[in-house]
């Protein structure tokens, strides 16, 4: 590996307003280098990459490309010296298909019109090159989450990239996905390309990553060797101590009595039958595959999407035909998706925070100077981290985000308490915090449902877990039973135990 | 959760920190209408008259009535093409029915009232139909209110048999004072669209209503996931268009006594203007009451001082609208970057 660094940067200092966010940070990378940065979420990995890319124009420090100074008015002039990031958001046009976004903007042309053979011969070519069976005459928004992953980088690789940024790549990638960038990455890197890759999963950039540089609040912390390091050190080095315990201790109560009975239900399209049984006081977990209709299941049951079944709320029948039956009854729902469903990312903080629980603060017109006491006291007990209180939402860092999310749904007082992934993409320190808080609702006597991808995070929080393929349950573990390799047998249909009520045989949905 | 200490930071500077945080953008109509009015001054001393004042507040109050209600649809993410022809059909049939009214019954006030009483539930009606085809039948609002557009136009024309709908003479005497009286020396047409700004203004930004208005233009996801009912939400703001529509109309009928095929032509795309001049997105989300009345103010303070001058022709009215309209929102982009 020549050791010349390809990219660097020097004391880079960048603010937001008043607010300064990277406080000169040294920073190199090498070409055929995997060069991770990881942090806490607002430690400054994003703007880094942003200020390097050409997206922002960085406060004061320099810029070195092989060795030159350098200073991009914008992305473009960074992409055309070979510097691209991809975005967690992926910047691709949904109408217009595969070949024409992976041209677009540098269209082949012959003479005044398009030599579209040309390009689609080499996209085809490029998606070759990249193990992807993604038709190149697909629209962009025909195609899944990861198809279109593949389409941002096969674009970047068409435009000669020496380095890639990417942000958050695997987050909606399954395992077998992941596989498939990794192997990417490694063609990549053979060939001279330094990537830079910002990831929450250390135990991935162990596995990627050929130096990790870990930031913390906007400052350099260390830069190591990945062989000289270890994921306790990392995650040392992010939060500033030591971690103690991950996960909090569970309380076992063996006998506390059902809240909410679920018998057959299904929604269409997703969940051919579902019965569970949700206990007062207890974590239930949901696992599984991405797509096994764990979302769709309890989206259905909170009349966000058409479903149908039998469920009982303490005994009695409950029928929710709209979200806002479901905040009558006690439950409430943490989006998997909270920039698109959970915050409202033009809005400030406030009205944010008391919208699902307006009535409280409307008697009859709307009192923000209470408001604004619930916005306080909530920034206390869920730790919500902003320049300032009256910041718009989508100015958070993603852990931030999260918490002001959660601090919004709990302000409903739900004695049911539904979490989709409810710690994706946010750091471990923050994790720690969410997976504690969600210990001591469930010692409050609610009862709570954690939909998770993440199996030590099942394995760590969960009294039971519910284990779901295809739109069916196919197991549901207690504690004897969890480990990573059962649950992940019972997800891939290696084992299949129904749900215990009947519809254990069903078809799949296709 | 952890309890560590709050890391909100606080610039140093009081002054300058609130001077920083106004968005001075906002303010950009108010600092047009203000420019408007220097200039009217200085063209002709008569332009700041109060006869001449009142006058171009009368003027607004058509307009400025029906934007406020287009406030609330395009703030929620919707649109109302369908507001002028509306007029012109709620016109026509208050007319003809205090016409057949006036036969059997002998108080020309209670005639009138029960006249109001029609227009109020017919926009009521109008508005409501909007918005269930636009939530329950899923269908585009500038479709939908595209086809309402010239279904109440066609009809406003059928019933007047392709000429004008005129009220009886004596019914006129008596509701004329409605848009030539005044409260206090102030013209009635003046107080109801002080009413309706002050009452509009209220319910967007002190009710819950309002707030779901603007949660639901910022992203209806959001809302829906949040327990709001969107489609609920979205058909009032339509109900609240035409009830708008029916009191322009109220204190239109008495200004002319008639309706035609032309009524109220265009009154869509000059509320659609004031709603945008007074800075609210027509993406939604985000607007005030009363940037809508700024903005209704500019458009008729524009021809006002068109007519006091012979520098720019009179003809060129919509030109100047529409380089007011453009400029507007030119200005406004630094804010939504």
């Amino acid at each position: 590996m020549p050791d010349a660094p390809l990219l660097a940067a020097k004391d880079l200092h960048h603010a937001f307003g008043p607010v300064e966010v990277l406080h000169g940070v040294d920073i190199d990378f090498r070409a055929g280098e995997v060069h991770a940065l990881v942090g806490e979420n607002g430690a400054g990995k994003s703007t880094l990459m942003k200020c390097l890319s050409g997206y922002w124009q960085p406060a004061a420090g320099t810029v070195l490309l092989d060795g030159a100074e350098v200073r991009f008015r914008d992305s473009g002039a960074a992409e055309a010296r070979g510097l691209v990031l991809i975005h967690q958001e992926f910047n691709l046009a949904d109408d217009l298909t595969v070949e024409e976004n992976v041209f677009l903007g540098r269209e082949i042309a012959r003479g005044p019109f398009l030599d579209k053979r040309a390009m689609r011969v080499r996209t085809a070519q490029l998606l070759a090159q990249l193990d992807t069976h993604v038709d190149p005459r697909a629209r962009v928004a025909d195609l899944s989450v990861s198809d279109k992953q593949m389409v941002e980088i096969a674009k970047a690789v068409s435009r000669e990239v020496r380095v890639l940024f990417m942000d958050e790549p695997t987050d909606v990638l399954t395992g077998a996905e992941t596989e498939v960038l990794f192997g990417l990455i490694r063609r990549l890197t053979a060939e001279g390309v330094a990537v830079v890759y910002v990831s929450h999963k250390l135990d991935e950039v162990m596995t990627i990553a050929d130096r990790v540089t870990i930031l913390r609040d906007g400052h350099h912390i260390a830069t190591k060797d990945i062989g000289t390091t270890s994921e306790h050190e990392m995650a040392r080095l992010m939060v500033g101590r030591e971690l103690a315990d991950m996960y909090p201790p569970k309380e076992i109560r063996p006998d506390a009595p059902v809240v909410l009975e679920v018998r057959d239900f299904q929604v269409p399209g997703s969940v051919v039958s579902a019965s569970f049984d949700v206990r007062q006081g207890e974590v239930l977990a949901f696992a599984g595959l991405v797509g096994a209709g764990r979302t769709e299941l309890f989206e259905g049951l909170l009349g966000l999407r058409p479903g149908h079944g039998t469920v009982r709320l303490r005994g009695q029948p409950l029928r929710l035909r709209h979200p806002e039956a479901a905040k009558q009854a006690g439950i409430a729902y943490l989006t998997e998706d909270r920039k698109g469903k959970g915050l409202m990312t033009e809005m400030r903080l406030r009205p944010n925070l008391t919208l699902q629980a307006l009535e409280r603060y409307a008697r009859p017109f709307l009192d923000e100077a209470a408001e604004r006491a619930a916005l306080e006291t909530a920034q206390h007990e869920f730790d919500i981290r902003a320049a300032r209180l009256d910041v718009l939402a989508g100015t958070l860092s993603g852990g931030n985000q999260q918490k002001l999310v959660l601090a919004k749904i709990m302000l409903t007082t739900p004695d049911i308490v539904i979490l989709d992934e409810p710690t994706r993409g946010i750091d471990v320190g923050t994790k720690r915090e969410i997976y504690f808080y969600i210990a001591e609702l469930a010692r409050q006597g609610k009862a709570v449902v954690v939909i998770s991808s993440e199996l030590p995070e099942v394995i760590g929080l969960a009294h039971r877990v519910v284990v779901m393929r295809s739109g069916r349950i196919t197991g549901v573990l207690d504690p004897s039973r969890m480990t990573e390799e059962e649950i992940v047998q019972y997800a891939t249909g290696l084992k299949d135990e129904g749900d215990g009520y009947g519809h254990a045989l069903g078809d799949a949905v296709a | 959760m952890g309890m560590d200490t709050p890391s909100a930071t606080r610039s140093p500077s009081g002054l300058a920190r609130v001077l920083r945080r106004v968005d001075w953008q906002t303010f950009t109509p108010l600092l047009g209408l203000v420019a408007l009015f220097v200039l009217g001054a200085l063209i002709n001393p008569v332009f700041l008259s109060p006869n001449n004042l009142l006058n171009v507040l009368t003027r607004s109050s058509f307009i400025g009535i029906i934007a406020v209600g287009a406030t609330f649809v395009i703030i929620a993410g919707g649109i109302d093409l369908s507001v002028g022809s509306m007029a012109a059909f709620i016109a026509g049939a208050m007319i003809l029915a205090m016409n057949r009214w006036n036969d059997d019954i002998a108080s020309n006030v209670l005639v009138i009232l029960l006249g109001v009483a029609l227009a109020l539930v017919l926009g009521l009606v109008a508005g409501f139909l909007n918005g269930f085809a636009i939530t329950r039948g899923r269908i585009e609002p500038f479709i939908v209110t595209l086809g309402t557009l010239g279904i109440y136009r066609a009809l406003v024309t059928y019933l007047a048999d392709g000429g004008t709908i005129s009220l009886e003479l004596g019914l006129r005497g008596t509701y004329r004072p409605v848009f030539y009286g005044y409260v206090l020396g102030i013209p009635w047409p003046v107080v109801i669209f002080a009413i309706v700004a002050v009452v509009g203004s209220i319910l967007l930004h002190r009710t819950r209503f309002g707030r779901y208005v603007q949660a639901i233009g910022s992203n209806a996801d959001v809302a829906r996931y949040s327990a709001i009912r969107v489609n609920r939400v979205k058909t009032l703001t339509y109900v609240i268009a035409g009830v708008c529509v029916a009191i322009a109309v109220v204190i239109y009928v008495p200004r002319l006594g008639s309706a035609s095929g032309s009524t109220g032509l265009l009154w869509e795309l000059e509320a659609i203007a004031a709603v945008i001049i007074g800075g609210t997105a027509l993406k939604g989300g985000s607007g005030h009451v009363w940037g809508t009345i700024v903005g209704a103010l500019l458009l008729t303070t524009i021809g006002n001082v068109l007519n006091l001058t012979d520098v720019i022709s009179q003809y060129l009215n919509q030109a100047v609208q529409g380089l007011i309209i453009i400029g507007a929102v030119l200005l406004q982009r630094g804010r939504r970057g």
